[in-house]
């Protein structure tokens, strides 16, 4: 492991090589990106030592948007007040974050959940999937100049968030999926939206294909970018996209299943280096955006083969589980996103604590980018595709 | 048109005649840009499935006018750290550059500011000035971004404007002058003389030479699109990586200035591919609709085409890195136009 870097003083102290035998340092500069910067996705804030527009080094400095999310769980009365903390998480991925945490108090309870909640929760997880990944490609898309794109997925994310809003009424944080079940039955007509959505949606993705994904400048920007080599991948935890995209073939809603995924017919994209080397930016760039269309797949078959049920009849009075620990982890859009919450047998958790992929995707951006050009750090910093709620927590 | 009015003035008040003669071009830049931010608003808007401005009038055609309002009523701030005569010049050294770049550019066959016998090399010298104007604002802002906003865009206009010159050349060997006046007469007598198509040469020399003037004239257009810093040539103002480039610590009129320049300076480059390659002022249909008023028309829908292209392309492209754009500028435009320009000479000798 390596300790927490801080710049290196040589950076100001030494001396420079200038032809006149002054010693004035003009190689190197010192620039602060962020955290008001429109392309750090939030507020994360990076100290780049430049030399021209070569980037010779990067520091990431964190924390702007700590909410305390953990000590606030502690100080709960109940497990089920925690789940507004946990939406706020990963605000772009909320029905992800609360799926998770309730999958883990109900680790605890060791209940069982009814096969309609089981299916509603695919759907949800996987419409919001698309919206996440919606706003990563979409956002990619300004990063490089283009911003037609953009308005495009942004159109296309609007019409999820009114399938959330006819179901649970909220837009942004649902607070949908409780311990044991969900908030909220589908409304009528909610299938055929559904449907009609996966359908238009992927005449929306043949357009961004056309537009950005096969475009040489695009290609140009982001192929043999921010090579993450496998093993690299491997060794700094990277989950998620990212790790998908250095090919290495790893999706939690297949090797370590939760929900029903392992009822459905869909596959686990990777990246292949088709325009590059495997692990470039343009190779994130496209497991994302095959992975959407997996989630529509996925979507479609839930729909198809969704029970009838009552959504509330498994959600438990009071939850005191027992003392003891539980963790578990889920494939949220950004990665392995995992919950850890230990009871001591009151009805609010002694600890809870998430295992946010976004943070840990984020601490591999300087090993990536050195070496890369200004333009490159944006390319990268967006093809991480981090979300600094889940990161600061 | 100066030797219209000239004996209207005495000598004592011959000043009065050039402000009255160079006020058509800053009248038409400002009825221009005020048409051109609501074209490119509602052209991107349709792209991207919005509808834009709609509540300024119809259709939303006075938001521009009311833009304007807002930007001369905010606060000019300047950063504490600025260099203030430096901060205050640059916007105005940038329009001046393009602006005095009208001077030659003609807007009918009985209109041009200033009938010069060098159009075509003064056009291409005064609007060098551009670069110093955002070099400026790039150091007096003393803001590291804006720095990196203005040196990228001194490197790529100074890169940008030596294909656009031999792409002038190419024009310039074919009509034989570089005054732009003389440039549109040769080619007048209908769209089979323009330059684009080998001009008003004779068919054994016209035919040989398409390729290479049709060649020319793209390169001069995309050229063109890097010198007023438009995607996918926007590094100078690349918005996600440098905030805004040199105009980051500019607000209100002195921000409006600065895009002002932006589009008349879209404007003349688009005027003088229309006038070296497309016939300017001359009417595609030979006889047909040609004339001094005529003209205007004809020279103003051409080169408006082009500013609509560019906006096209703007809402289309992403935007290439900085050494791709120097690789594009000297490695690929640059010995494609001097084949260009040797098989031009070569033809026109033989």
């Amino acid at each position: 492991m390596k300790e927490t870097r801080t710049l290196p003083t040589d950076y100001v102290t030494k001396p420079g090589r200038t032809s006149s035998g002054r010693t004035l340092r003009t190689d190197e500069m010192i620039i602060n990106m962020g955290p008001q910067h429109p392309s750090t996705h939030g507020v994360l804030r990076l100290e780049i030592v430049v030399d021209g527009e070569i980037v010779v080094d990067v520091i990431p400095h964190i924390g702007y948007l700590h909410r305390c999310f953990e000590k606030h769980a502690e100080h709960m009365t109940n497990y089920q007040q925690v789940i507004p903390y946990v939406d706020r998480m990963d605000y772009l991925s909320s029905m992800n974050n609360d799926w998770a945490y309730a999958l883990a108090v109900e680790k605890l309870l060791k209940l069982e959940i009814p096969d309609r909640v089981q299916h509603i929760r695919v759907i949800m997880a996987e419409l919001q999937r698309i919206a996440s990944h919606l706003i990563a490609v979409g956002t990619y898309a300004i990063d490089m100049g283009a911003f037609t794109p953009f308005l495009w997925c942004f159109r296309d994310r609007e019409r999820i968030l009114d399938l959330f809003e006819l179901t649970c009424g909220a837009r942004l944080l649902y607070n949908y999926i409780w311990v044991g079940g969900v908030s909220h039955d589908l409304p009528p007509g909610f299938a055929e939206k559904a449907k009609d959505f996966c359908r238009d949606f992927r005449e929306t993705m043949q357009e961004v294909h056309d537009v950005l994904t096969y475009n040489e400048i695009f290609i140009k920007r982001t192929a043999n970018v921010g090579v993450l080599p496998k093993d690299v991948a491997i060794n700094w935890a990277c989950s998620g996209p990212m790790l998908r995209g250095s090919g290495v073939d790893w999706d939690l809603r297949r090797d370590d299943p939760y929900g029903v995924y392992h009822k459905f017919d869909w596959n686990v994209q990777i990246g292949k280096g088709e325009v590059g080397t495997v692990g470039d930016c343009w190779d994130r760039y496209i497991v994302r955006m095959r992975e959407m269309e997996e989630s529509a797949r996925l979507i479609e078959q839930a729909l198809a083969t969704l029970p009838e049920g009552n959504v509330q009849s498994a959600i438990p009075k009071r939850i005191r589980p027992e003392a003891g620990d539980a963790y578990v982890r889920s494939e949220s859009p950004r990665g392995e996103l995992g919950f850890y919450v230990i009871s001591d047998g009151t009805a609010s958790p002694y600890r809870v604590k998430g295992r946010a992929p976004a943070f840990v995707n984020l601490s591999v951006l300087p090993e990536i980018s050195r070496g890369a050009m200004i333009a490159d750090l944006v390319a990268i910093v967006g093809s991480v595709d981090i979300v600094l709620g889940e990161v600061d927590r | 048109m100066e030797e219209l009015l000239r004996p209207l003035f005495s000598d004592d008040y011959g000043w009065l005649l050039y402000i009255i003669l160079a006020a058509p071009p800053m009248v038409f830049i400002l009825l221009y840009a005020l048409i051109t931010v609501w074209t490119e608003m509602k052209i991107s808007a349709h792209m991207q499935d919005r509808v834009a401005y709609m509540y300024t009038g119809p259709h939303g055609i006075l938001q521009p006018l009311a833009d304007i309002l807002k930007l001369i009523q905010k606060e000019n701030t300047v950063p504490a750290a600025a260099n203030k005569p430096l901060f205050f010049l640059a916007p105005f050294l940038v329009f001046i550059g393009t602006y005095a770049g009208f001077a030659t550019l003609p807007f009918s066959s009985a209109y041009i500011g200033s009938n010069i016998n060098l159009g075509v090399f003064y056009i291409l010298a005064v609007t060098s000035i551009v670069v110093v104007g955002l070099l400026m604002a790039g150091w007096a802002s003393n803001n590291k971004w804006s720095m990196f906003g203005a040196m990228r865009s001194a490197g790529q206009i100074i890169s940008y404007e030596i294909p656009t010159a031999l792409a002038l050349l190419v024009a310039v060997m074919i009509t034989g002058s570089l005054n732009l006046q003389d440039v549109i007469r040769f080619q007048e007598g209908g769209i089979q003389n323009w330059v684009v198509f080998g001009g008003s040469l004779p068919l054994a020399q016209k035919l040989p030479l398409i390729p290479f003037t049709a060649i020319a004239f793209l390169i001069m257009f995309i050229a063109g699109i890097a010198e007023v810093n438009r995607t996918p040539f926007d590094l100078p103002e690349a918005e996600s990586e440098l905030v805004q480039g040199y105009n980051t610590e500019y607000s209100g009129m002195k921000f409006a200035i600065f895009y002002l320049a932006e589009y008349a300076n879209m404007y003349l480059v688009s005027g003088v591919a229309a006038c070296l390659f497309l016939g300017g002022w001359s009417s595609p249909f030979g006889d047909f609709m040609s004339g001094p008023i005529w003209g205007v028309f004809w020279i103003v829908l051409k080169a408006y085409g082009f500013v609509v292209l560019q906006i096209w392309i703007r809402w289309t492209l992403p935007r290439l890195r900085v050494d791709q754009l120097m690789y594009t500028s000297w490695k690929v435009l640059i010995p494609f136009l001097f084949v260009c320009v040797f098989a031009t000479g070569l033809i026109l000798v033989l």
